[in-house]
């Protein structure tokens, strides 16, 4: 690592205050969470920041149950708290995509939203000197010609095919999320599909949070149904492993009709990837074998392979498959509904 | 007069550790992928900003001035001369590293030493009471769960936050739980065979 000073503010105000904000070069100095992903990054040289503005105990930790399925998370949450959370084993998406990802070493002090911003493990990325647009603008990407098993299919552009690694995000897209953040410059809220940007011509800039803007806190709204949910993840071995494609769905069904389907892709994507035009396709069906295996089709008709990686087209297909599947499969908790 | 083999190797003012140090550079190479962590390990250049820390570390409170790069795996080997704690890959992939920091499984490689002011550190060598080994090192003795041993104190500390954490309810579930510790050897039978050992004797002790 390169030298940097280590700053410990009292509160949130105080460390967007204090933060000198990174920029999309990485120069400027960072927040610190748990550091799974910094301190790594930083061991890399990747990240080079002067400063490290540490957020161990100012951050909101825990989740609140508000009225009608409402949930509030603080950022500060750890993976591993949040994963046995009675309120996120009610939706099995959530925990699952939760504790399916890294190991229990690191989710017991990764935190939500530290999580929620992880870096992509693009080894062009990582290795800070090949070609790498991300790393360093203009360089170009070695990756679309390189070694790219493990990068996106969908999303990519072609300055950029560096994948979204993460997985509670997937779970998270499903259910019309709100951040709370904090800057310099005070409060907002940001929908948490706007929240990562497809990397265009810039694949730099990965989010549309400011310099000095940090995530306070997750709201959701989960419904009753949704404990008719999985997170259907495909990994080179059974655990610890990121995806090679995932499927993360929550199912309103009467019968065997879709009232409702959620349906976001994961592993394959170049950002957290919700398919609505997918479930506006399922709503009204049945849900049979064919049905899904259709659904998969279409989650993938715009994908894009790069050589290495081509087989994630139908493995992400399989994917969403097997995932409806196996949630039409689940007896929800309130079965009252859906026999 | 025969030698008893038992005794203290003849001074050769040379000791294990330092010939392990010495040794260190030219073996990096071959650990290709994990070479950056090996080497990384062994380089804290002096002069950057530091920071003041008390850290409680098997039981014993110390302060410490540190520069702010420190690791908590640096903190224990390099200053503390705890060598039980391993650099493995020392990017929180393999689990070597893994201590108890207030209770809770973590990997030290990843810990920033100045995070950890006022907390409670657990490492391998604190975990046995009164000259007697901790259940989990006794299970992995029965067991056999190591071969060459370099990932085994890694694989106790996390086995030990596996059952306080209630993850160790069936075969499955230590094997899910676990893998966040790597075993070249594929000693991981008897590490399964080993956690379910202590987890039982633990929870005997607990109900007595």
């Amino acid at each position: 690592m390169r030298p940097f000073s280590f700053q410990k503010p009292g509160s949130v105000e105080e460390a967007v205050a204090v933060v000198e904000p990174m920029g999309v070069a990485g120069q400027g100095g960072a927040f610190h969470a748990g550091g799974t992903t910094v301190i790594d990054l930083m061991k890399l040289h990747v990240l080079q920041p002067p400063s490290l503005t540490d957020l161990g105990g100012v951050l909101e930790r825990g989740i609140e149950e508000g009225e009608d399925g409402t949930l509030r998370v603080g950022a500060g949450t750890t993976m591993a708290e949040a994963a046995e959370h009675p309120a996120f084993l009610r939706a099995p998406v959530l925990s699952e995509a939760l504790w399916k990802a890294a190991s229990a070493q690191l989710r017991n002090v990764a935190t939500l939203g530290g999580n929620l911003l992880q870096r992509t493990r693009c080894p062009y990325f990582r290795d800070n000197v090949s070609a790498c647009n991300k790393r360093e603008p203009g360089s170009g990407c070695a990756a679309k010609d390189g070694i790219n098993r493990l990068l996106a299919v969908l999303g990519t552009s072609e300055s950029c095919i560096a994948n979204y690694p993460g997985d509670w995000a997937n779970a998270l897209i499903l259910f019309d999320a709100v951040l709370e953040t904090r800057s310099g410059g005070g409060g907002r809220e940001i929908a948490f599909g706007d929240l990562h940007v497809p990397p265009g011509e810039d694949p730099a800039r990965e989010t549309i949070l400011g310099d000095d803007e940090l995530i306070t806190a997750i709201r959701l709204s989960v419904p009753e149904w949704a404990s008719r949910s999985v997170y259907t993840k495909v990994r080179d071995r059974d655990s610890y492993a990121f995806a090679l494609t995932s499927a993360a769905v929550a199912l309103d069904l009467d019968g065997d009709t879709v009232r409702e389907a959620r349906l976001a892709i994961g592993g394959a994507a170049t950002v957290p990837w919700r398919a609505r035009e997918v479930e506006d396709w399922l709503a009204g069906r049945e849900l049979t074998e064919d049905v899904a295996v259709e659904a998969g089709r279409r989650a993938f008709a715009g994908a894009r392979g790069w050589g290495e990686n081509d087989f994630k087209i139908p493995l992400g297909r399989d994917t969403v498959a097997r995932g409806l599947m196996e949630a039409k499969a689940m007896t929800p908790r309130n079965s009252g509904d859906s026999q | 007069m025969a030698t008893d083999p038992r005794s203290a190797p003849p001074d050769l003012g040379i000791s294990r550790r330092s010939l392990l140090k010495g040794t260190a550079a030219s073996g990096a190479s071959a650990f290709g992928a994990f070479q950056a962590g090996a080497q990384e390990a062994e380089a804290v250049p002096a002069g950057g900003p530091e920071v003041e820390v008390e850290i409680t570390i098997n039981g014993r409170p110390e302060r410490f001035t540190l520069d702010a790069r420190t690791t908590l795996l640096d903190l224990l080997r390099e200053r503390l001369d705890l060598t039980g704690t391993k650099v493995g890959c020392n990017h929180g992939q393999c689990g070597a590293c893994t201590v108890l920091v207030d209770g809770t499984r973590i990997n030290s490689c990843l810990r920033l030493a100045a995070t950890l002011d006022g907390a409670e550190v657990t490492t391998i060598e604190g975990l046995a009471e009164a000259g007697e080994m901790h259940p989990m090192q006794q299970a992995f003795i029965d067991n056999d769960g190591f071969q060459c041993g370099y990932c085994t104190p890694g694989q106790i500390m996390s086995a030990v936050g596996c059952v306080t954490e209630g993850h160790a309810g069936s075969e499955a579930e230590i094997r899910e739980y676990m893998s966040g510790n790597l075993c070249r050897c594929g000693a991981y039978k008897g590490i399964v065979a080993a956690v379910v050992q202590a987890r039982d004797e633990t929870e005997a002790r607990g109900a007595s």
